[in-house]
């Protein structure tokens, strides 16, 4: 079996528990995903299984991901993505990966790809405090402050935080508990939040912690 | 029906009584105590509604020995055991936030005439 789903992320809301508590929960759209190629140990040196996602116009995809997905007797999938597995045994390649392989009460770490902002500064990005608004600082608002010593050590130290790229990057949220899961309508409920936007591509896996 | 409601359309209740800002409501909640459960009521006039689906929300403004409070209970939340209507009331907002800076006569809210829905 599988220890991973690939998913679109549907949104949040909030469901109740037995003691009445608001739980937050994110609704992800997981599989069906088929497993399009299996990797092992003694061919690439580690075991895994790539699993397809989303279907795909036929029309549109050039001959060597065609040939790839006739490989396998499987229809053409917008994403590919590797899931780690222990033991490929049991595994076929065809064979298809649903939300069933998760149920109530399970922990998942769930990744994805963040919300893009930009080029941003250290107010946004890092959380500094920035300068008063009165009293003569209203020039530094939103400024990063000393960057550091000067004469010694005359330079700036490396990774520094200061403004640019943020968001964009691929987050791992660990340790999620799974509240529902139904193969019928390939759903996953996950308590909490996970990164990136409504119907942006998630990696969910058997926690690991 | 897109996948967020249909995650919660098993938890939506559908016994909600027609109620809004302005009308007088008895809350009536469940309260775990150790092992035993009773029930509370609330009463007061609703101040807001949030529409929400699931997360609907609705407060009430009720003040308590000289002292102004506001609960806000989730509409569907499990622990409220039921919602009575005890007077309709007819106001021209949607929020009445300006009942927080009333006291005493200016308080009172006309009642609604009955009409063909209730």
């Amino acid at each position: 079996m599988s220890d991973g789903i690939l998913g679109k992320k549907i949104g949040m809301t909030q469901v109740f528990d037995e003691s009445g508590t608001a739980i937050p929960v994110t609704v992800v759209e997981a599989g069906p995903c088929p497993i399009v190629q299996i990797k092992t140990e003694k061919r690439d040196g580690y075991n895994a299984v790539q699993l397809g996602f989303v279907d795909r116009n036929e029309n549109k995809i050039n001959r060597p991901i065609h040939g790839h997905f006739k490989k396998a007797d499987v229809t053409p999938r917008r994403y590919l993505k590797e899931v780690r597995v222990d033991t490929t045994e049991g595994l076929s390649v065809g064979s298809v990966v649903d939300a069933g392989i998760f149920s109530a009460g399970d922990t998942v770490d769930v990744s994805g790809i963040s919300k893009g902002r930009g080029f941003t500064g250290v107010v946004k990005r890092w959380g500094f405090a920035g300068g008063r608004k009165s009293h003569g600082g209203e020039q530094d608002l939103r400024r990063p402050g000393s960057i550091g010593a000067g004469s010694d050590p005359s330079r700036v130290f490396k990774g520094k935080r200061m403004s640019g790229r943020h968001g964009g990057k691929r987050i791992t949220v660990q340790n999620l508990e799974v509240i529902e899961a139904d193969m019928e309508r390939n759903l996953l409920v996950i308590k909490g939040a996970v990164a990136g936007p409504p119907n942006g591509l998630l990696v969910i896996r058997r926690a690991v912690k | 029906m897109n996948l967020i409601q249909s995650v919660e359309s098993k938890y939506i209740k559908d016994d909600i009584p027609n109620f809004g800002p302005g009308d007088t409501v008895r809350v009536n909640t469940r309260i775990r105590e150790g092992k035993k459960e009773r029930t509370q009521a609330y009463e007061g006039t609703v101040i807001r509604r949030t529409k929400g689906g699931l997360s609907s929300t609705f407060t009430v403004r009720r003040v308590a020995y000289g002292e102004g409070t506001e609960r806000t209970f989730p509409l569907h939340s499990p622990n409220i055991e039921s919602i009575e209507v005890v007077r309709f009331g007819a106001v021209r907002r949607a929020k009445l936030y300006y009942l927080r800076n009333r006291t005493g006569k200016s308080v009172r809210i006309r009642e609604k005439k009955q009409s063909s829905d209730a």
